[in-house]
Order: structure tokens, then sequence, then C-alpha cells
């Protein structure tokens, strides 16, 4: 297969990942369907990573491994998958034996213990819900690389106080509040993620308990997004594009 | 056993599948054998120590959360390792956020870069090469390469037309290819 013509300059800007606007797109889309130009765009990057070796002579600090080798050690062991592995693997057995009762039951037409075999079910596939939820929460708050931001209100006491753990890697995020307002009917706190450029993205619509108290867990994020401050607005219950001011918490990144 | 050890007689694949299984020794092998290639594209491209360290250990704790990551069947450990590094240290120096899904870069390059030997002579090759290279397509490559500057920025900076910027590029990646051709 043999590269396109017309692309074969785009495809070295692409390589190196400096191809922009229209033309990117139109090669991403030609590359979609063209096998040809696909390998061609790896093997240039391949001519790239030679580029690489241009540079070479400098090596890293001895420090630098040590603080490799101390953050591969703090992450959580590897041996814990086979751990959530078996989890897993009872699911089946779960149902499988859940199917058998319920086989049992149609035969001796048992209603009753249909029921019970639907309320197992059902309390089963809640707690996988609950299962999942609680280790994606666990794995959050106990990331390495969490950004973990306080955010205080800006003026008057007793204060409300605003707990935001954000992950970027996996645009986890995970916001926990306490001494909120309340607020009127139709209204509601919208928390915004500041990133490093462009406009507050939304990050959850709440409204706070009788306590004051409320949680975001994981709203939807775009990708990637490098955060560095969180911020929370009153706005209408359904939500806003963008802030309405004044923002009344905010805190930026520690 | 040490990393050393593990360097002399272990494959990219053996240290991988070590690397999956969780094998810590595993990873101070790859950081041995790779570090070094890691390091310097990062720090050419930033022009600081800190910050190449930064990408360093971005580049391996990525790998080593998930080894998945790279898929041996699609090109070699390091030269995927060098492009990698090399785009997070544009997206450093850039200030914006990682472009590229590290999980879509297919790398397809000879030679391997795992033996101290082989890095050598390779690195030896690509010296050459560029050095005998014209000054302006050398400059325009390098320029794209270690600055991340568009062909629209770098014909801005050279004041030679866009055409003639993406053409010194893309044939100054084909003589490093052909290079190793021979």
């Amino acid at each position: 297969m043999s590269v396109h013509e017309q692309f074969a300059e785009d495809l070295a800007l692409q390589a190196l990942g400096t191809l922009e606007g229209e033309e990117r797109v139109a090669l991403e889309k030609h590359l979609e369907g063209c096998a040809g130009c696909r390998r061609e765009l790896e093997q240039l990057r391949g001519d790239m990573a030679l580029m690489a070796l241009s540079a070479a002579g400098p090596v890293p600090p001895r420090r630098a491994r040590q603080r490799l080798m101390e953050a591969v050690a703090r992450e959580p062991k590897r041996a814990a998958v086979p751990a959530r592995r078996g989890w897993w693997t009872l699911v089946p057995w779960v149902a499988a034996a859940a199917l058998a009762v319920g086989f049992v039951a149609v035969w001796v037409e048992n209603s009753e213990l249909q029921r019970r075999i639907a309320g197992l079910q059902r309390q089963s596939v809640l707690q996988q819900a609950e299962l999942l939820l609680d280790r994606s929460v666990v794995s959050t708050l106990t990331a390495s690389d969490a950004l973990r931001v306080t955010l205080v209100a800006a003026k008057t006491p007793p204060q409300p106080q605003g707990k935001a753990i954000y992950v970027r890697d996996r645009s986890s995020l995970i916001f926990l509040a306490s001494n909120l307002q309340a607020l009127p009917a139709q209204k509601a706190y919208e928390l915004w993620l500041i990133p490093t450029s462009g406009a507050p993205i939304p990050a959850g619509v709440f409204k706070p308990d009788p306590h004051g108290s409320a949680t975001v867990i994981n709203p939807p994020l775009p990708p990637g997004v490098q955060a560095k401050a969180f911020a929370i607005t009153v706005e209408p219950e359904g939500g806003s594009a963008a802030p309405t001011l004044p923002i009344v918490m905010f805190g930026a990144g520690e | 056993m040490s990393g050393a050890e593990l360097q002399g007689d272990r494959t990219d694949a053996a240290v991988l599948s070590a690397i999956r299984s969780g094998d810590e020794k595993g990873m101070a092998a790859l950081y041995d054998r790779y570090s070094a290639v890691v390091y310097s594209v990062a720090l050419r491209v930033l022009g600081d120590t800190g910050a190449a360290e930064d990408v360093l250990q971005e580049v391996f704790m990525q790998l080593w959360r998930n080894p998945g990551l790279f898929d041996s069947s699609r090109g070699s450990l390091g030269p995927w390792l060098a492009v990698i590094a090399r785009h997070r240290a544009i997206d450093g120096l850039r200030k914006r956020r990682p472009e590229t899904d590290i999980a879509d870069v297919v790398v397809s390059v000879e030679p391997d870069m795992a033996g101290d030997a082989e890095r050598a002579r390779a690195m030896e090759k690509v010296r050459g090469t560029l050095g005998s290279m014209p000054s302006p397509q050398r400059q325009a490559l390098e320029m794209a390469y270690f600055e991340g500057l568009s062909h629209s920025e770098i014909s801005a900076k050279t004041g030679e037309p866009l055409g003639t910027i993406k053409t010194r590029i893309r044939s100054g990646l084909l003589a490093l290819r052909k290079a190793f051709a021979t």
C-alpha cells in the first residue's frame, strides 16, 4: 500500500503532533480509511523516535530513580488485582446459584420463593453497583496524584466548607461540603472546575441536605483537564453553562 | 537480582511481563534501560532538569500503573517511550493538557534501543545524519521536534514559505529512516 502523495507532508507533521486546523481534520478523516497512510504515520513516528537519540547524553540524577521507585512502592499493590478479579469471578456463581434456585422455584411452582429470588437478584445488582462506586471513591480518595483542594467561604462565619478531590488522569472528582446555607426554591449550588486555561467547566449541580451537607461524586467532565481551582455559584436548579456571579465559595489547588 | 543483571538478561517483553505482574524489580530494570533516553529528550525540550525529571516520573509511572498501554505487537518499547516522553515534554513546554492518547501511539522503528551498544551506534548515526543535512533543514526539523512548533510558526520565525518548511521536515525524517535502512 502506498502513501497518498497529497498527504505525505502532513503525515510528517501529524507524527510530530504539530499539524493543526483543517489540515489535521482532513488527514485524520483520511487515515480512518487508508491503511497505507496509517502505516506511514507509524514509520514517521519511528523516524521521529530516532530524533530523540540526537539529544542523548544527559542521564537523570540518582534521586530520580529513588523517587520513581518510592512512588512505585506507594502505589496500590498489583496483588490487589486478583482480589478484585476474585470478587468478579463470584458474580457468575451468584447468578448461577440464583438461576438454579429460580429453576427449583418454578419447578415447585413456589411463587413465594420466586419473589425472594427476584429480591435477592435486585439486592445483588445494587450491591455490585455500590461496590463499584465504593471502589471508585476509595481509589480517588487515596490516589497519590489526587489534587486536593479546600474551599472556604469568602467572608461570613460560621463558615461553609467544601473539599474537592480531583484526579485529572481519570477525570474523577469528589466534592464534599458542609455548613452550606439553604437555598430558595428553584435555586441550587453549582460546582465549577476552573481550568488552567479556558472557561469554567460545570462540575455538578447540588442542593444541601437539611444539615447543610452535600456531595458530588464523579460528575461528567471532559477528559484530562488541568484544574487550577474550583468554585461554587448559585444557579437555577437545572444548572448553567457559565457561572453566575458572585462566586460563593472558591479554592485553588494546594 | 539487581537491575543491571535484569537489564543484561531479559528482553523488553520479559521485563514488561514482570511489570504486569507487579514486580518492582522489573520496573527498576526498565528504568535503568530507558531512563536516559526519556530524560535526555525531555531535558532537551524543556531545558530544565526539574521539569525533565517530572516528565521522566510521569512516563514511567503511567507504564507502571497501566502496562497494557504499550502493545508490543505494535512496535518497540524504547522508541515508544521516546515518542511519549517527547509528546509529554512538548505539552509541558506549551503548557497545554496532554493532546495525545498514549494508547494510540504506534511506533514502527528499527533498531531496537534496548542495548547500550545498539543505542550508542544509533545515536552516532542520527547525529551524523543530522550533521550532514543542510542547516535550514536541520533547523526546521529541530524546531518542530524539540520546540513543538507548527510549520506555520517555523515559517513565521524563519521567513521561509510554508510549503518549504513542510518539505524540509518530511525529507529530514525520511533521511533518518534512510540512514537506518542501509
